[in-house]
Protein backbone atom coordinates (compact mmCIF):
# COMPACT_ATOMS: atom_id res chain seq x y z
CA UNK A 1 0.00 0.00 0.00
CA UNK A 2 1.32 3.45 -0.80
CA UNK A 3 2.20 6.04 1.84
CA UNK A 4 0.39 8.55 0.47
CA UNK A 5 -3.56 9.64 0.31
CA UNK A 6 -3.71 11.37 -3.13
CA UNK A 7 -7.65 10.08 -3.51
CA UNK A 8 -8.32 11.32 0.14
CA UNK A 9 -7.02 14.83 -1.32
CA UNK A 10 -8.60 14.50 -4.25
CA UNK A 11 -11.75 14.05 -2.97
CA UNK A 12 -11.37 17.05 -0.49
CA UNK A 13 -9.83 19.32 -4.02
CA UNK A 14 -13.42 17.89 -5.18
CA UNK A 15 -15.31 19.24 -2.66
CA UNK A 16 -14.34 22.29 -2.04
CA UNK A 17 -14.64 23.24 -6.08
CA UNK A 18 -17.91 21.85 -5.17
CA UNK A 19 -18.68 24.43 -2.94
CA UNK A 20 -17.39 27.05 -5.44
CA UNK A 21 -19.96 25.80 -8.11
CA UNK A 22 -22.85 25.53 -5.30
CA UNK A 23 -22.28 29.20 -4.60
CA UNK A 24 -21.42 30.74 -8.11
CA UNK A 25 -23.15 34.01 -7.24
CA UNK A 26 -20.84 35.33 -4.27
CA UNK A 27 -17.67 33.28 -5.11
CA UNK A 28 -17.23 34.20 -8.77
CA UNK A 29 -20.22 36.94 -10.04
CA UNK A 30 -19.76 39.32 -7.37
CA UNK A 31 -16.13 39.69 -7.55
CA UNK A 32 -16.25 40.61 -10.89
CA UNK A 33 -19.06 42.19 -10.65
CA UNK A 34 -17.16 44.54 -7.83
CA UNK A 35 -14.32 44.76 -10.04
CA UNK A 36 -16.10 46.02 -12.91
CA UNK A 37 -17.62 48.85 -10.98
CA UNK A 38 -14.14 49.71 -9.79
CA UNK A 39 -13.29 49.63 -13.49
CA UNK A 40 -15.87 52.24 -14.60
CA UNK A 41 -15.18 54.23 -11.62
CA UNK A 42 -11.65 54.61 -11.10
CA UNK A 43 -10.51 53.42 -14.86
CA UNK A 44 -13.29 55.05 -16.50
CA UNK A 45 -14.91 57.98 -15.20
CA UNK A 46 -12.00 58.94 -12.66
CA UNK A 47 -9.05 57.75 -14.87
CA UNK A 48 -9.82 59.95 -17.95
CA UNK A 49 -8.91 62.62 -15.77
CA UNK A 50 -5.89 61.42 -14.60
CA UNK A 51 -2.66 61.34 -16.29
CA UNK A 52 -0.26 58.73 -16.24
CA UNK A 53 1.58 56.45 -13.81
CA UNK A 54 5.12 55.97 -15.24
CA UNK A 55 4.42 55.37 -19.02
CA UNK A 56 1.15 53.65 -18.42
CA UNK A 57 -2.38 55.02 -18.57
CA UNK A 58 -4.01 55.08 -15.15
CA UNK A 59 -7.16 52.26 -16.33
CA UNK A 60 -4.09 49.98 -17.12
CA UNK A 61 -2.14 50.98 -14.10
CA UNK A 62 -4.71 49.80 -11.80
CA UNK A 63 -5.48 46.81 -13.22
CA UNK A 64 -2.53 44.56 -11.22
CA UNK A 65 -3.86 46.61 -7.78
CA UNK A 66 -7.67 45.37 -8.61
CA UNK A 67 -6.68 41.77 -9.50
CA UNK A 68 -5.01 41.27 -6.24
CA UNK A 69 -7.12 43.55 -3.79
CA UNK A 70 -9.72 40.73 -5.28
CA UNK A 71 -7.57 37.89 -4.86
CA UNK A 72 -6.27 38.62 -1.30
CA UNK A 73 -9.85 39.10 0.07
CA UNK A 74 -10.62 35.33 -1.94
CA UNK A 75 -8.50 33.31 -0.94
CA UNK A 76 -8.28 34.32 2.74
CA UNK A 77 -11.84 33.85 2.58
CA UNK A 78 -11.96 30.38 0.20
CA UNK A 79 -9.40 28.86 2.33
CA UNK A 80 -10.24 29.89 6.02
CA UNK A 81 -14.13 29.21 5.22
CA UNK A 82 -13.30 25.76 3.88
CA UNK A 83 -11.57 24.72 6.99
CA UNK A 84 -13.70 26.84 9.79
CA UNK A 85 -16.56 24.77 8.13
CA UNK A 86 -15.77 21.28 9.48
CA UNK A 87 -14.45 23.20 12.57
CA UNK A 88 -17.97 24.56 12.82
CA UNK A 89 -19.87 22.03 12.29
CA UNK A 90 -17.97 19.41 13.78
CA UNK A 91 -17.11 17.37 10.67
CA UNK A 92 -13.51 17.74 11.30
CA UNK A 93 -13.65 14.17 13.42
CA UNK A 94 -13.65 12.25 9.54
CA UNK A 95 -10.35 14.50 8.67
CA UNK A 96 -8.47 14.05 11.89
CA UNK A 97 -9.29 10.74 11.87
CA UNK A 98 -8.60 9.82 8.61
CA UNK A 99 -5.30 8.78 6.84
CA UNK A 100 -3.69 12.55 5.54
CA UNK A 101 -0.80 13.69 6.62
CA UNK A 102 -1.03 17.60 7.32
CA UNK A 103 0.49 18.12 4.07
CA UNK A 104 -1.53 16.38 2.12
CA UNK A 105 -4.67 18.25 3.99
CA UNK A 106 -3.30 21.37 3.18
CA UNK A 107 -2.43 20.50 -0.24
CA UNK A 108 -6.41 19.90 -0.45
CA UNK A 109 -7.65 23.18 1.13
CA UNK A 110 -4.98 25.52 -0.45
CA UNK A 111 -4.88 24.15 -3.61
CA UNK A 112 -8.70 24.07 -3.85
CA UNK A 113 -8.81 27.96 -2.52
CA UNK A 114 -6.03 29.17 -5.03
CA UNK A 115 -7.40 27.34 -7.65
CA UNK A 116 -10.89 29.32 -7.02
CA UNK A 117 -8.35 32.59 -6.77
CA UNK A 118 -6.34 32.13 -9.95
CA UNK A 119 -9.64 31.63 -11.72
CA UNK A 120 -11.11 34.66 -10.52
CA UNK A 121 -8.02 36.63 -11.12
CA UNK A 122 -7.60 35.19 -14.42
CA UNK A 123 -11.28 36.61 -15.13
CA UNK A 124 -11.21 39.43 -13.68
CA UNK A 125 -8.11 40.30 -16.43
CA UNK A 126 -10.76 39.25 -18.65
CA UNK A 127 -13.48 41.34 -17.75
CA UNK A 128 -10.59 44.34 -17.90
CA UNK A 129 -10.23 44.29 -21.59
CA UNK A 130 -13.65 45.48 -22.01
CA UNK A 131 -12.64 48.77 -20.49
CA UNK A 132 -8.80 48.93 -21.28
CA UNK A 133 -6.76 47.28 -23.22
CA UNK A 134 -4.11 45.79 -20.43
CA UNK A 135 -0.59 45.47 -21.23
CA UNK A 136 1.17 42.61 -19.68
CA UNK A 137 5.26 42.35 -20.63
CA UNK A 138 5.94 39.00 -18.89
CA UNK A 139 2.98 36.98 -18.87
CA UNK A 140 4.74 33.61 -17.74
CA UNK A 141 6.08 35.39 -14.29
CA UNK A 142 2.44 37.21 -14.28
CA UNK A 143 0.96 33.77 -13.95
CA UNK A 144 3.77 32.24 -12.03
CA UNK A 145 3.36 35.36 -9.25
CA UNK A 146 -0.31 35.18 -9.66
CA UNK A 147 -0.28 31.69 -8.60
CA UNK A 148 2.39 31.91 -5.67
CA UNK A 149 0.47 34.56 -3.97
CA UNK A 150 -2.57 32.98 -4.22
CA UNK A 151 -1.12 30.18 -2.45
CA UNK A 152 0.24 32.43 0.19
CA UNK A 153 -2.65 33.61 0.66
CA UNK A 154 -4.86 31.11 0.68
CA UNK A 155 -2.14 29.63 3.71
CA UNK A 156 -3.02 32.80 5.40
CA UNK A 157 -6.22 32.26 5.16
CA UNK A 158 -6.13 28.31 6.59
CA UNK A 159 -4.14 29.65 9.70
CA UNK A 160 -6.98 31.82 10.12
CA UNK A 161 -9.70 29.24 9.37
CA UNK A 162 -8.06 27.19 11.80
CA UNK A 163 -7.51 29.91 14.55
CA UNK A 164 -11.06 31.40 14.17
CA UNK A 165 -13.46 30.63 16.88
CA UNK A 166 -16.36 32.19 15.31
CA UNK A 167 -17.37 33.35 11.97
CA UNK A 168 -16.82 36.86 13.44
CA UNK A 169 -13.08 36.01 14.01
CA UNK A 170 -12.91 34.29 10.86
CA UNK A 171 -14.02 37.90 9.21
CA UNK A 172 -12.16 40.35 11.29
CA UNK A 173 -8.43 39.80 9.90
CA UNK A 174 -9.66 39.72 6.17
CA UNK A 175 -11.88 43.32 6.38
CA UNK A 176 -9.79 45.04 9.51
CA UNK A 177 -6.32 44.27 8.16
CA UNK A 178 -5.31 42.73 5.14
CA UNK A 179 -8.46 45.03 3.03
CA UNK A 180 -7.08 48.73 4.28
CA UNK A 181 -3.80 47.66 3.80
CA UNK A 182 -4.18 46.64 0.33
CA UNK A 183 -5.89 50.22 -0.19
CA UNK A 184 -2.78 51.60 0.91
CA UNK A 185 -0.36 49.23 -0.38
CA UNK A 186 -0.87 51.25 -3.96
CA UNK A 187 -3.36 49.46 -5.51
CA UNK A 188 -5.06 52.20 -6.91
CA UNK A 189 -1.42 54.25 -6.78
CA UNK A 190 2.75 54.32 -6.90
CA UNK A 191 3.19 55.05 -3.44
CA UNK A 192 6.16 57.54 -5.36
CA UNK A 193 2.73 59.49 -5.69
CA UNK A 194 3.13 59.93 -1.94
CA UNK A 195 5.21 62.43 0.45
CA UNK A 196 8.83 61.04 1.41
CA UNK A 197 7.06 60.17 4.73
CA UNK A 198 4.13 58.39 3.73
CA UNK A 199 6.74 57.04 1.31
CA UNK A 200 8.67 55.58 3.98
CA UNK A 201 5.60 54.16 6.37
CA UNK A 202 3.85 52.72 3.40
CA UNK A 203 7.54 50.67 3.11
CA UNK A 204 6.10 48.58 6.34
CA UNK A 205 3.26 47.72 4.61
CA UNK A 206 4.14 44.00 3.03
CA UNK A 207 1.04 44.31 0.69
CA UNK A 208 3.38 46.83 -1.45
CA UNK A 209 5.88 44.50 -2.40
CA UNK A 210 3.45 42.17 -3.66
CA UNK A 211 1.21 44.53 -5.74
CA UNK A 212 4.67 46.26 -6.69
CA UNK A 213 5.88 42.92 -8.06
CA UNK A 214 2.86 42.04 -9.55
CA UNK A 215 2.32 45.52 -11.18
CA UNK A 216 5.91 44.98 -12.07
CA UNK A 217 4.90 41.76 -14.83
CA UNK A 218 2.70 43.88 -16.32
CA UNK A 219 4.69 47.15 -17.04
CA UNK A 220 8.43 46.01 -16.15
CA UNK A 221 8.52 48.42 -13.27
CA UNK A 222 7.02 48.91 -9.66
CA UNK A 223 7.60 50.79 -6.63
CA UNK A 224 10.13 48.19 -5.30
CA UNK A 225 12.13 46.30 -7.47
CA UNK A 226 11.22 42.69 -8.87
CA UNK A 227 13.97 40.78 -6.77
CA UNK A 228 12.50 42.63 -3.01
CA UNK A 229 9.07 41.07 -4.25
CA UNK A 230 10.41 38.01 -4.77
CA UNK A 231 11.90 37.88 -1.42
CA UNK A 232 8.96 39.28 0.22
CA UNK A 233 7.09 36.70 -1.34
CA UNK A 234 9.23 34.24 0.05
CA UNK A 235 9.41 35.68 3.31
CA UNK A 236 5.71 35.59 3.31
CA UNK A 237 4.95 31.87 1.87
CA UNK A 238 7.56 30.46 4.22
CA UNK A 239 6.17 32.24 7.36
CA UNK A 240 2.10 30.88 6.36
CA UNK A 241 3.91 27.61 6.20
CA UNK A 242 5.94 27.55 9.41
CA UNK A 243 3.10 28.60 10.94
CA UNK A 244 0.72 25.30 9.60
CA UNK A 245 3.67 23.62 10.69
CA UNK A 246 3.51 24.26 14.21
CA UNK A 247 -0.66 24.18 14.26
CA UNK A 248 -0.72 20.86 13.01
CA UNK A 249 2.21 19.63 15.37
CA UNK A 250 0.41 20.88 18.39
CA UNK A 251 -3.25 20.31 17.19
CA UNK A 252 -3.09 24.01 18.13
CA UNK A 253 -7.44 24.50 17.80
CA UNK A 254 -7.55 21.80 15.63
CA UNK A 255 -7.53 18.36 18.52
CA UNK A 256 -8.25 18.06 22.02
CA UNK B 1 -2.31 -11.45 18.69
CA UNK B 2 -4.90 -8.73 19.73
CA UNK B 3 -6.38 -6.33 17.28
CA UNK B 4 -6.09 -3.59 19.67
CA UNK B 5 -3.59 -3.23 22.64
CA UNK B 6 -3.57 -0.23 24.82
CA UNK B 7 -0.37 0.21 27.22
CA UNK B 8 -0.39 2.98 30.01
CA UNK B 9 -2.84 5.61 27.93
CA UNK B 10 -3.09 8.78 29.98
CA UNK B 11 -4.32 12.44 29.00
CA UNK B 12 -4.09 15.23 31.12
CA UNK B 13 -5.25 18.59 29.61
CA UNK B 14 -3.41 21.75 29.76
CA UNK B 15 -6.13 22.64 32.58
CA UNK B 16 -4.44 19.79 34.40
CA UNK B 17 -7.68 17.73 34.47
CA UNK B 18 -6.79 14.10 34.16
CA UNK B 19 -9.09 12.64 31.52
CA UNK B 20 -7.45 9.49 31.49
CA UNK B 21 -4.66 7.50 33.88
CA UNK B 22 -2.77 4.61 32.98
CA UNK B 23 -5.59 2.51 31.11
CA UNK B 24 -4.68 -0.96 30.08
CA UNK B 25 -6.50 -2.31 27.36
CA UNK B 26 -6.91 -5.38 24.99
CA UNK B 27 -9.33 -6.37 22.50
CA UNK B 28 -9.33 -9.25 20.22
CA UNK B 29 -10.10 -9.40 17.01
CA UNK B 30 -13.85 -9.59 15.99
CA UNK B 31 -15.02 -9.24 19.87
CA UNK B 32 -17.81 -6.94 20.86
CA UNK B 33 -16.62 -5.02 23.47
CA UNK B 34 -18.48 -2.40 25.60
CA UNK B 35 -16.84 0.61 27.21
CA UNK B 36 -18.92 1.22 30.47
CA UNK B 37 -18.43 4.39 32.73
CA UNK B 38 -20.47 7.84 33.48
CA UNK B 39 -20.63 11.31 31.81
CA UNK B 40 -17.11 12.29 31.82
CA UNK B 41 -15.27 9.33 33.00
CA UNK B 42 -13.46 9.28 30.08
CA UNK B 43 -14.54 7.04 27.59
CA UNK B 44 -15.01 9.55 24.46
CA UNK B 45 -11.28 10.75 24.72
CA UNK B 46 -9.71 6.97 24.80
CA UNK B 47 -11.63 6.86 21.64
CA UNK B 48 -10.64 9.88 20.48
CA UNK B 49 -6.75 8.82 20.98
CA UNK B 50 -7.21 5.94 19.31
CA UNK B 51 -8.93 7.72 16.28
CA UNK B 52 -6.48 10.27 16.41
CA UNK B 53 -8.84 13.43 17.20
CA UNK B 54 -7.11 14.14 21.08
CA UNK B 55 -3.49 13.80 21.30
CA UNK B 56 -2.15 11.54 24.25
CA UNK B 57 0.04 12.77 27.26
CA UNK B 58 1.33 9.33 27.08
CA UNK B 59 0.97 5.59 26.55
CA UNK B 60 1.06 4.08 23.29
CA UNK B 61 -1.89 1.74 21.27
CA UNK B 62 -0.90 -1.23 18.82
CA UNK B 63 -3.49 -1.70 16.10
CA UNK B 64 -3.27 -4.90 14.56
CA UNK B 65 0.23 -4.66 15.27
CA UNK B 66 1.50 -1.33 14.11
CA UNK B 67 2.27 1.82 16.32
CA UNK B 68 -0.50 4.10 15.91
CA UNK B 69 1.33 7.13 15.74
CA UNK B 70 4.10 5.54 13.72
CA UNK B 71 1.82 3.94 10.78
CA UNK B 72 -0.92 5.95 11.29
CA UNK B 73 -1.99 5.81 7.80
CA UNK B 74 -2.19 2.30 8.02
CA UNK B 75 -3.65 1.90 11.33
CA UNK B 76 -6.57 4.99 10.18
CA UNK B 77 -7.75 2.63 7.38
CA UNK B 78 -8.34 0.30 9.77
CA UNK B 79 -10.50 1.83 12.00
CA UNK B 80 -14.24 3.58 11.45
CA UNK B 81 -15.75 6.12 13.94
CA UNK B 82 -18.97 6.76 14.39
CA UNK B 83 -18.96 9.94 17.00
CA UNK B 84 -21.50 10.70 19.77
CA UNK B 85 -22.73 13.87 18.16
CA UNK B 86 -24.18 14.18 14.62
CA UNK B 87 -22.29 15.41 12.72
CA UNK B 88 -22.89 15.87 8.70
CA UNK B 89 -22.47 18.27 6.07
CA UNK B 90 -26.31 19.51 6.08
CA UNK B 91 -26.34 20.63 2.33
CA UNK B 92 -24.71 17.62 0.66
CA UNK B 93 -26.45 14.37 -1.06
CA UNK B 94 -26.31 11.36 0.56
CA UNK B 95 -24.69 9.23 -1.38
CA UNK B 96 -21.92 12.07 -2.13
CA UNK B 97 -21.45 12.14 1.71
CA UNK B 98 -20.61 8.58 1.75
CA UNK B 99 -18.29 8.43 -1.47
CA UNK B 100 -16.51 10.91 -0.22
CA UNK B 101 -15.61 9.01 3.22
CA UNK B 102 -14.58 6.27 1.24
CA UNK B 103 -12.13 8.48 -1.01
CA UNK B 104 -10.76 10.38 2.41
CA UNK B 105 -9.59 7.33 3.33
CA UNK B 106 -7.35 6.21 0.30
CA UNK B 107 -10.31 3.62 -0.98
CA UNK B 108 -11.02 3.48 -4.82
CA UNK B 109 -14.60 3.96 -5.59
CA UNK B 110 -16.67 1.20 -5.24
CA UNK B 111 -20.68 1.91 -6.22
CA UNK B 112 -21.59 -1.66 -5.47
CA UNK B 113 -20.60 -1.64 -2.05
CA UNK B 114 -21.85 1.94 -1.41
CA UNK B 115 -25.32 0.44 -2.89
CA UNK B 116 -25.40 -2.54 -0.43
CA UNK B 117 -24.21 -0.26 2.24
CA UNK B 118 -27.11 1.85 1.70
CA UNK B 119 -29.23 -0.61 1.54
CA UNK B 120 -28.35 -2.85 4.35
CA UNK B 121 -28.83 0.80 6.21
CA UNK B 122 -32.68 1.25 4.83
CA UNK B 123 -30.65 4.30 3.37
CA UNK B 124 -30.83 3.67 -0.21
CA UNK B 125 -33.82 5.05 -1.28
CA UNK B 126 -32.58 8.39 0.30
CA UNK B 127 -29.40 8.62 -1.17
CA UNK B 128 -30.26 11.62 -3.37
CA UNK B 129 -31.55 13.30 -0.48
CA UNK B 130 -29.71 16.44 1.08
CA UNK B 131 -28.40 15.40 4.30
CA UNK B 132 -30.59 18.22 6.12
CA UNK B 133 -33.52 16.20 4.83
CA UNK B 134 -33.04 13.29 6.98
CA UNK B 135 -35.08 12.74 10.33
CA UNK B 136 -32.71 11.94 13.46
CA UNK B 137 -32.91 8.29 13.40
CA UNK B 138 -31.53 8.18 9.27
CA UNK B 139 -28.84 10.73 9.97
CA UNK B 140 -27.11 8.02 13.34
CA UNK B 141 -27.53 6.03 10.69
CA UNK B 142 -25.54 8.15 7.57
CA UNK B 143 -22.89 8.49 10.50
CA UNK B 144 -22.46 4.62 10.85
CA UNK B 145 -23.25 3.97 6.75
CA UNK B 146 -19.62 6.75 6.56
CA UNK B 147 -17.95 5.10 9.32
CA UNK B 148 -18.34 1.54 7.44
CA UNK B 149 -17.33 2.98 3.72
CA UNK B 150 -13.80 2.09 4.23
CA UNK B 151 -14.06 -1.14 4.90
CA UNK B 152 -12.34 -0.86 8.37
CA UNK B 153 -11.80 -3.60 10.74
CA UNK B 154 -12.46 -1.97 13.68
CA UNK B 155 -15.48 0.02 14.73
CA UNK B 156 -15.89 2.70 17.14
CA UNK B 157 -19.13 3.81 18.32
CA UNK B 158 -19.64 6.32 20.37
CA UNK B 159 -22.94 6.30 22.27
CA UNK B 160 -24.74 4.87 19.21
CA UNK B 161 -28.18 4.63 20.05
CA UNK B 162 -27.80 7.98 22.48
CA UNK B 163 -31.32 9.58 21.76
CA UNK B 164 -32.47 7.20 19.28
CA UNK B 165 -36.37 5.21 19.41
CA UNK B 166 -36.49 1.87 20.80
CA UNK B 167 -37.27 0.21 17.16
CA UNK B 168 -33.76 1.78 15.80
CA UNK B 169 -31.89 0.80 18.76
CA UNK B 170 -33.38 -2.79 18.67
CA UNK B 171 -31.79 -2.19 14.32
CA UNK B 172 -28.72 -0.99 15.32
CA UNK B 173 -28.29 -4.13 17.52
CA UNK B 174 -29.18 -6.79 14.65
CA UNK B 175 -26.59 -4.27 12.32
CA UNK B 176 -24.07 -4.70 14.97
CA UNK B 177 -24.62 -8.67 15.27
CA UNK B 178 -24.20 -8.48 11.34
CA UNK B 179 -20.88 -6.60 11.56
CA UNK B 180 -19.62 -8.85 14.04
CA UNK B 181 -20.51 -11.82 11.68
CA UNK B 182 -18.47 -10.47 9.02
CA UNK B 183 -15.42 -10.28 11.89
CA UNK B 184 -15.37 -6.00 12.57
CA UNK B 185 -14.55 -5.75 15.54
CA UNK B 186 -16.88 -3.30 17.73
CA UNK B 187 -16.19 -1.14 20.49
CA UNK B 188 -18.74 0.41 21.85
CA UNK B 189 -19.34 3.11 24.45
CA UNK B 190 -22.79 3.40 25.94
CA UNK B 191 -25.26 4.79 28.86
CA UNK B 192 -27.88 2.22 28.21
CA UNK B 193 -26.72 -1.19 30.32
CA UNK B 194 -28.70 -3.08 28.55
CA UNK B 195 -27.34 -2.40 25.03
CA UNK B 196 -24.17 -3.65 26.67
CA UNK B 197 -25.80 -6.99 27.98
CA UNK B 198 -27.60 -7.44 24.61
CA UNK B 199 -24.21 -7.09 22.65
CA UNK B 200 -21.25 -7.10 24.33
CA UNK B 201 -18.58 -10.19 24.83
CA UNK B 202 -16.82 -8.39 27.24
CA UNK B 203 -17.88 -5.49 29.04
CA UNK B 204 -15.38 -2.51 30.23
CA UNK B 205 -16.30 0.10 33.11
CA UNK B 206 -14.24 2.75 33.64
CA UNK B 207 -14.88 5.79 35.71
CA UNK B 208 -12.53 8.71 36.79
CA UNK B 209 -10.10 8.69 34.11
CA UNK B 210 -9.24 5.09 34.98
CA UNK B 211 -10.47 1.60 34.07
CA UNK B 212 -11.86 -0.35 37.05
CA UNK B 213 -12.90 -3.56 35.52
CA UNK B 214 -12.55 -5.54 32.14
CA UNK B 215 -14.07 -8.90 32.28
CA UNK B 216 -16.58 -11.31 30.36
CA UNK B 217 -19.91 -10.18 30.61
CA UNK B 218 -21.44 -13.67 31.69
CA UNK B 219 -18.46 -14.26 34.27
CA UNK B 220 -18.84 -10.46 35.32
CA UNK B 221 -22.97 -10.87 35.70
CA UNK B 222 -21.85 -14.57 37.50
CA UNK B 223 -19.10 -13.00 39.29
CA UNK B 224 -20.36 -10.10 40.82
CA UNK B 225 -24.22 -10.60 40.26
CA UNK B 226 -26.26 -11.03 43.76
CA UNK B 227 -30.21 -13.04 43.51
CA UNK B 228 -32.91 -10.30 45.06
CA UNK B 229 -35.96 -12.69 47.15
CA UNK B 230 -38.60 -10.02 47.59
CA UNK B 231 -41.74 -11.39 50.02
CA UNK B 232 -45.14 -9.23 49.25
CA UNK B 233 -46.65 -9.37 52.73
CA UNK B 234 -49.63 -9.65 54.05
CA UNK B 235 -49.78 -6.55 56.40
CA UNK B 236 -47.20 -4.32 56.58
CA UNK B 237 -44.10 -3.89 59.02
CA UNK B 238 -43.15 -1.23 60.84
CA UNK B 239 -39.70 -2.20 60.94
CA UNK B 240 -37.54 -5.48 60.41
CA UNK B 241 -37.94 -7.66 63.81
CA UNK B 242 -34.92 -8.23 65.56
CA UNK B 243 -35.26 -11.80 64.90
CA UNK B 244 -34.62 -11.53 61.21
CA UNK B 245 -31.21 -9.01 61.63
CA UNK B 246 -28.98 -11.77 60.66
CA UNK B 247 -30.21 -11.87 56.74
CA UNK B 248 -29.72 -7.90 56.79
CA UNK B 249 -32.83 -7.32 55.08
CA UNK B 250 -34.69 -4.17 53.99
CA UNK B 251 -38.15 -3.08 53.66
CA UNK B 252 -39.50 -1.39 50.79
CA UNK B 253 -43.17 -0.55 49.62
CA UNK B 254 -43.90 1.28 52.53
CA UNK B 255 -43.27 -2.05 54.39
CA UNK B 256 -45.57 -4.26 52.06
CA UNK B 257 -42.13 -5.88 50.49
CA UNK B 258 -39.41 -7.43 52.51
CA UNK B 259 -36.30 -7.85 50.35
CA UNK B 260 -33.35 -10.21 51.05
CA UNK B 261 -30.10 -10.19 48.43
CA UNK B 262 -28.01 -13.31 48.70
CA UNK B 263 -25.25 -14.82 46.90
CA UNK B 264 -26.88 -17.48 44.40
CA UNK B 265 -23.67 -19.38 44.13
CA UNK B 266 -23.13 -19.71 48.22
CA UNK B 267 -23.15 -22.81 49.91
CA UNK B 268 -25.51 -21.62 51.86
CA UNK B 269 -27.92 -18.97 50.59
CA UNK B 270 -29.68 -18.68 53.75
CA UNK B 271 -33.20 -18.74 51.71
CA UNK B 272 -34.57 -21.71 53.52
CA UNK B 273 -33.89 -20.51 57.13
CA UNK B 274 -35.27 -16.95 56.31
CA UNK B 275 -38.16 -18.77 54.89
CA UNK B 276 -38.51 -20.78 58.29
CA UNK B 277 -38.09 -18.13 60.80
CA UNK B 278 -40.42 -16.04 59.33
CA UNK B 279 -43.23 -18.40 59.51
CA UNK B 280 -42.16 -18.98 63.11
CA UNK B 281 -42.61 -15.34 63.72
CA UNK B 282 -46.41 -15.83 61.72
CA UNK B 283 -45.29 -12.84 59.39
CA UNK B 284 -47.83 -13.61 56.42
CA UNK B 285 -47.04 -13.21 52.59
CA UNK B 286 -48.87 -13.82 49.59
CA UNK B 287 -46.19 -14.20 46.71
CA UNK B 288 -42.70 -14.26 46.19
CA UNK B 289 -39.78 -13.54 43.34
CA UNK B 290 -36.52 -13.57 42.82
CA UNK B 291 -34.31 -11.49 40.56
CA UNK B 292 -30.79 -11.72 39.35
CA UNK B 293 -29.40 -8.63 39.20
CA UNK B 294 -28.98 -6.54 36.41
CA UNK B 295 -25.45 -5.01 34.81
CA UNK B 296 -26.96 -2.01 35.48
CA UNK B 297 -27.21 -2.85 39.09
CA UNK B 298 -23.51 -4.04 38.93
CA UNK B 299 -22.22 -1.30 36.97
CA UNK B 300 -24.01 1.29 39.59
CA UNK B 301 -22.33 -0.71 42.59
CA UNK B 302 -19.05 -0.82 40.88
CA UNK B 303 -18.81 3.04 40.28
CA UNK B 304 -20.08 3.27 43.64
CA UNK B 305 -17.84 1.75 45.43
CA UNK B 306 -15.16 3.17 43.37
CA UNK B 307 -16.55 6.66 44.41
CA UNK B 308 -17.20 5.89 47.79
CA UNK B 309 -13.04 4.66 48.02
Amino acid sequence: MSDNNLRGVWAIYKFELARFRRTFWTSLVLPVLTTALYFIVFGSAIGSRMGEVGNVSYGAFIIPGLIMLSMFTESISNSSFGIYMPKWTGTIYELLSSPLSAFETVLAYVGAAATKSVIIGLIILATSTFFIQPRVDHPVLMLGMMILIAIAFCLFGFIIGIWARNFEQLQVIPLLVVYPLTFLGGAFYSITMLSPFWQTLTLFNPVVYLISGFRWTFFGEGDVSIGVSMAALAFFLALCLAVIFWMFRTGYRLKS
Amino acid sequence: MAILDIRGLSKTYASGTSALSDIDLSIERGEIFALLGPNGAGKTTMIGIICGLVTPSGGTVIVDGEDFRKSYRRVRRKIGLVPQELHTDAFEKVIHTITFSRALFGKPANPAFIEQLLRDLSLWDKRHAQVQELSGGMKRRLMIAKALSHEPDILFLDEPTAGVDVELRRDMWRMVGSLRERGVTIILTTHYIEEAEEMADRVGVINGGKLILVEEKHALMQKLGKKRLTLNLDEPLASVPPELAKWDLQLAAEGRELVYEFDAKAEHTGVPSLLRCISDLGIGFSDLNTRQSSLEDIFVELVRRKDAA
